[in-house]
């Protein structure tokens, strides 16, 4: 088998080394009637030929050669082939953990300059090396707060991603924490009304997602004041990190949890991910997840460590801020080597491109008879629209033209039957968008 | 170091100087010594209350974290704020400014069934021909 | 040579700066096509939310710049792909290059988890291939590829234990975990909110059946065992201690991080295991990539299927597969979008390189491991004499006697070459040295690493002064790790600006 690097001869040898006879020997800690001896019933031994066919099978099974509008969540961005290049290089891909500093510096530096970017881009002072992605990251971010405050009410606006929201209630079932959700209003945002109705100083955290679920920009400052006036913490996700390119950035919030898939991770089906939790500087010892600091070495020569190391699970046990263990390492030098390539410059004309787009469609769109704006918020790359009938017909007619249509909203909304999320990204060329326009314009004319 | 007569020690090593109602309480160079070096602490704020037996804060190392358990009850009066910016003071000088809190205490009882200076550092070498056996 | 001139240095040595330090205002790396659609106004489409200005302090170099930081970065790594990492419970084995390659094909990497069903069946067949593959390995009924993570997939099982006896009227107050057990396992169970109460290892490292008799009450929801232990010895017992934890309604909880020694061997389900989670990056070759990302399925018996996090994969009728976002019972979603399904097809790409053959990779294993102990046995200590499976933990007794510890011999062992063993875990054994060299390591490899552990020991010996002050070839020194965690500098900031003479 090529990747067992011994010959028969070796593992005769080995076994004379050892005094056993057989390899059999070596198990004979394990009870006899629980030893197997029948082989495993699973495919293969296959050659790199046939691993590769079958995967390549299986990738002509999905959607190849389609246009997609969807984002809610995971958004198709351009991606340098520098990216894969740096990640792929074994150094990268096939170090471990880098707990052993000195040999480790490589993976230490970058994670560095991962916290950094982060900070920069959410105006927060400090940034861990990544959570398991967006939706545990805005969970953990609660949960922070619930130790910050030793409160265990948390307000969440209803327009935060139903699937983050479902992660938050799996998670707080356990722990005590009681989570009630705020309404958004007409215009896509959250009903500030209805929040401070809702608040008292048992409140933890006021959690928000900004651009939304629907893709409306909602307000830091009013809401920020309104959790502050209480003494809860104001929490901040952010599904789509490109449109800090364009957007103000959460200064205003205590925790920010966002999601680093569009900074250079393809969607592979919902993952592999990045999430972060930045914040402001005085809570860093409540902060889950690793943190790289800067130091010197005993000859002045600067490095950087894991650091903090006590609030983890290795050493706290029971007492840790968190029980995760890892911190999504590639994908996080994934998008630090994507960031660096884009640069400051670069941020900005993607997020450009992507609100040029955005505007675009929706123009393209209200000139379809029967097709309205659900909300009036500001937007960057996702907007809400309402068809005059069901967006699964609408998309299964769309579907014929090699199309994947917007996210029908009827099910997590179910109050938003026959609205839909349409996302644009820099990815879509105009004739796309014009071609998805007029496909709706005919899926709207079909006789039922 | 010397262990000063005036405090009374706990088996987990932490010591107290009673003066009236009023305590201090600090953990002992065999603990600092055992943690190594010191980079941070956490303690209760004042008109918090320390319950006897219970942990009241942790001391931490860079690989370990140790809880702190109070050897009698009361309120919290004062918490050493000096060991926030320097919390290595804890290995220089653990019995003096290194102190941790100072309380008023609620009661008395238990104080005296504290080691001494001298049973302290009988219980320590002790301690050491274990681990080393 | 004028020692005006600053020379480039060979980059293993040179100080590459922080990229923040190499950028000037107007240099890119990255060019976007052409806009095709009229500018918007930002500011006038974004109002108040409108950022005028780029991102602050945002790097701007350009692209040759970026390849040669990173590239310069890797350099100071060690890697599977340079050496041995003898690392105890990591698995750190060899990370196949057509895992890589099949994760990144047009139609694999470029599904977003929200398409039609219908344009993902290659997909959900990927995901269905896996659960049974992992299935068959495991000896269990059901599972569930979704945590992110092995400690998402022990927080996982334990949401699974807690529904399962809440269904029948009581989640119960605590857990059961051995004193040798991995961090992860005391923090997952208080958040699951559950009592730890450890349970000391007898003198041979097996968890102690007769003291385990007598915690396990109706109090107690289940027992988190690893098994092989993190001893790298089997629970021979094992069965046992399933029966007693059934006989009181308790579940048995396997970390299934040691299941590199069991694969083909034997099945955990066999052996009385309720529910266990995998970890894909080390049984299954995933890439640790510096840590992370990950996958922790959870596999499970009949009883806690019910309980699984939506949405479940099923079959339907005429043989495509669905993704059924709605179970009453079920616990909820652990994760949003499914899975990390990258990881899972790297994954399924090793399973199928293997195919039954599975079973050599586990072999091979354990022979290493036991080669390694023949050897190095005499020279360390070895605390738990029992039969070793795929690991071996020596301690440090012998060299203390010198004043070199575990921590000392690890930072010698980079001098020659290795990634250190796990220091000072298990905490069952002071001044562990804990050893896994995998299947992926060649006889040549197992005797360089025996080589230099056997002159680490003779140094330690004669001359431990060598021992105590390594690493003496790395690029940096041992590292202020004191000063980092005091005054903690978690970011680059830019330089302040140059106050004036007058300040």
């Amino acid at each position: 088998m090529r990747y067992l690097p011994k010959s028969p001869v070796e593992r005769q040898e080995m076994l004379a080394a050892i005094g056993a006879k057989s390899i059999d020997e070596l198990f004979s800690s394990i009870p006899e009637k629980y030893r197997l001896r029948a082989p495993l019933k699973i495919p293969g031994p296959y050659s790199e030929a046939e691993v590769i066919q079958y995967f390549k099978e299986r990738a002509a099974e999905n959607a190849i050669g389609y246009t997609s509008f969807l984002g809610a969540g995971v958004y198709n961005h351009l991606r340098s082939v520098v990216t894969d290049t740096i990640i792929q290089r074994g150094e990268f891909l096939t170090s471990y953990t880098p707990y052993q500093a000195e040999i480790s510096q490589g993976t230490l530096q970058a994670i560095f300059e991962f916290q950094t970017l982060m900070c920069q881009l959410t105006g927060q002072d400090v940034a861990n090396a990544s959570m398991y992605d967006g939706s545990t990251a805005t969970t953990e971010a609660v949960l922070m707060a619930e130790r910050l405050t030793g409160r265990q009410r948390v307000l969440i606006a209803r327009s935060v991603h139903p699937e983050y929201r479902d992660v938050l209630k799996t998670y707080a079932k356990n722990s005590g924490l009681r989570i009630e959700e705020i309404p958004f209003t007409a215009s896509g945002t959250v009903d500030t009304k209805a929040l401070q109705g809702a608040l008292k100083d048992d409140v933890a955290a006021v959690v928000v997602q900004s651009p939304n679920f629907f893709g409306a920009i909602e307000s830091y400052a009013p809401l920020a004041e309104a959790a502050h006036s209480v003494g809860a913490m104001f929490v901040v996700a952010i599904a789509e990190g490109v449109s800090l390119g364009l957007l103000k950035p959460p200064t205003e919030a205590d925790i920010v949890a966002m999601e680093a898939q569009s900074f250079g991770l393809p969607p592979s089906y919902g993952g592999p991910f990045a999430g972060v939790i930045a914040a402001r500087e005085k809570y860093v010892r409540q902060m889950p997840g690793r943190l790289a600091g800067q130091t010197t070495d005993s000859e002045g020569k600067r490095g950087f460590v894991l650091t903090l190391a006590t609030r983890e699970q290795h050493i706290r046990r029971e007492k840790a801020t968190s029980n995760i263990c890892t911190n999504q390492a590639l994908c996080a030098l994934a998008a630090t080597v994507h960031l660096t390539l884009l640069g400051k410059e670069g941020l900005r004309e993607m997020a450009q491109q992507n609100l040029a787009k955005a505007q675009f469609t929706l123009a393209e769109m209200l000139r379809i008879p029967g097709v309205r704006r659900t909300f009036d918020a500001p937007f960057f790359n996702e907007f809400t629209v309402e068809f005059p009938r069901s967006v699964k017909i609408v998309n299964s007619h769309l579907l014929r033209e090699k199309i994947i249509g917007p996210l029908a909203l009827g099910t997590p909304y179910p109050e938003l039957t026959k609205h839909a999320l349409v996302c644009v990204t820099e990815t879509t060329p105009r004739a796309e968008i014009e071609r998805f326009a007029s496909a709706v314009k005919r899926a709207l004319e079909q006789p039922i | 170091m010397a262990y000063p007569k005036s405090f009374r020690y706990t088996k987990e090593h932490e010591w107290i100087e009673v003066k009236g109602d009023l305590a201090t309480i600090g953990i002992t160079d065999h603990a600092q010594h055992e943690l190594g070096d010191v980079v941070f602490v956490e303690l209760p704020k004042p008109g918090a209350k320390i319950e006897a037996g219970k942990s009241f804060g942790t001391v931490e190392s860079v690989k370990a974290v140790s809880e702190i358990y109070a050897p009698a009850s009361g309120e919290v009066i004062e918490a050493n704020g000096e060991l926030q910016n320097k919390p290595e003071t804890i290995n220089s000088d653990p019995h003096g400014a290194a102190w941790l809190i100072k309380v008023r205490l609620t009661s008395a009882a238990g104080i005296s069934d504290l080691m001494d200076a001298s049973a302290y550092e009988a219980y320590i070498a002790e301690k050491g021909k274990e681990t080393s056996a | 040579m004028n020692e005006k001139i600053k020379k480039a240095s060979r980059h293993v040595s040179q100080s590459e700066g922080l990229i923040f330090e190499k950028s000037s205002p107007g240099k890119r790396a990255f060019e976007l096509p052409p806009l095709d659609v009229p500018k918007a106004e930002p500011a006038k489409a974004l109002a108040a939310h409108h950022r005028s200005e780029g991102v602050e302090g945002f790097p701007e170099v350009s692209e040759i710049e970026v390849i040669r930081h990173f590239t310069r970065l890797s350099t100071w790594n060690h890697a599977i792909d340079l050496g041995m990492y003898p690392l105890g419970s990591c698995t750190m084995k060899y990370n196949p290059r057509v895992n890589e390659f099949v994760a990144r094909l047009e139609g694999i990497a470029t599904e977003h988890p929200y398409q039609p069903q219908e344009l993902s069946q290659g997909c959900l067949r990927i995901l269905r291939l896996l659960e049974k593959s992992l299935l068959e390995i495991t000896g269990m009924d059901a599972i569930t590829l979704q945590p992110a993570a092995g400690a998402q997939g022990e927080l996982t099982g334990l949401l699974l234990i807690r529904a399962y006896l809440q269904k029948q009227g009581n989640p119960r107050k605590k857990v059961l975990i051995p004193d040798s057990a991995h961090g992860t396992n005391p923090a997952t169970a208080v958040i699951a909110g559950y009592e730890v109460e450890n349970i000391k290892s007898e003198s041979h490292g097996q968890v102690d059946v007769e003291g385990l008799r007598r915690l396990v009450t109706e109090d107690v929801a289940a027992l988190m065992i690893t098994n092989p232990s993190t001893l790298g010895i089997f629970e021979q017992r094992l069965p046992e201690i399933a029966q007693i934890l059934h006989a009181k309604g308790a579940v048995l909880y396997m970390d299934g991080a040691n299941l590199n020694a069991l694969a083909g061997i034997t099945r955990p389900g066999d052996l009385g295991v309720d529910v266990m989670h995998l970890n894909l990056h080390k049984t299954f070759s995933t890439p640790h990539g510096g840590g992370g990302p990950g996958a922790g399925p959870v596999a499970m018996k009949k009883i806690l299927e019910p309980f699984r996090p939506v949405p479940i994969l099923v079959e339907k009728e005429n043989g495509r597969l669905a993704l059924e976002p709605v179970r009453p019972d079920s616990i909820g979603r652990v994760k949003a979008f499914s899975s990390n399904f990258g990881v899972l097809v790297r994954a399924l790409a090793y399973i199928l390189a293997y195919g039954p053959g599975v079973r050599q990779a586990t072999e091979d294993a354990v022979l290493n491991a036991n080669y390694i102990r023949r050897h190095l046995e005499g020279v360390y200590e070895l605390p738990y004499p029992l039969p070793s499976m795929h690991e071996v933990v020596f301690s440090d007794a012998i060299q203390k006697k010198n004043g070199v510890n575990t921590m000392d011999i690890a930072k010698r062992l980079i001098d020659y070459g290795f990634h250190p063993y796990t220091t000072a875990f298990p905490l069952i054994v002071p001044g562990a040295l804990m050893i896994e060299p995998t299947e992926s390591e060649s006889r040549e490899e197992c005797d360089l690493f025996i080589d230099a552990m056997k002159a680490i020991a003779e140094e330690a010996a004669t001359q431990p002064e060598i021992v105590k002050t390594a690493p003496h070839t790395t690029r940096v020194r041992r590292l202020d790790e004191v000063g980092a965690a005091r005054k903690p500098v978690l970011r680059w900031k830019p330089a302040a600006p140059k106050s004036t003479a007058a300040d």
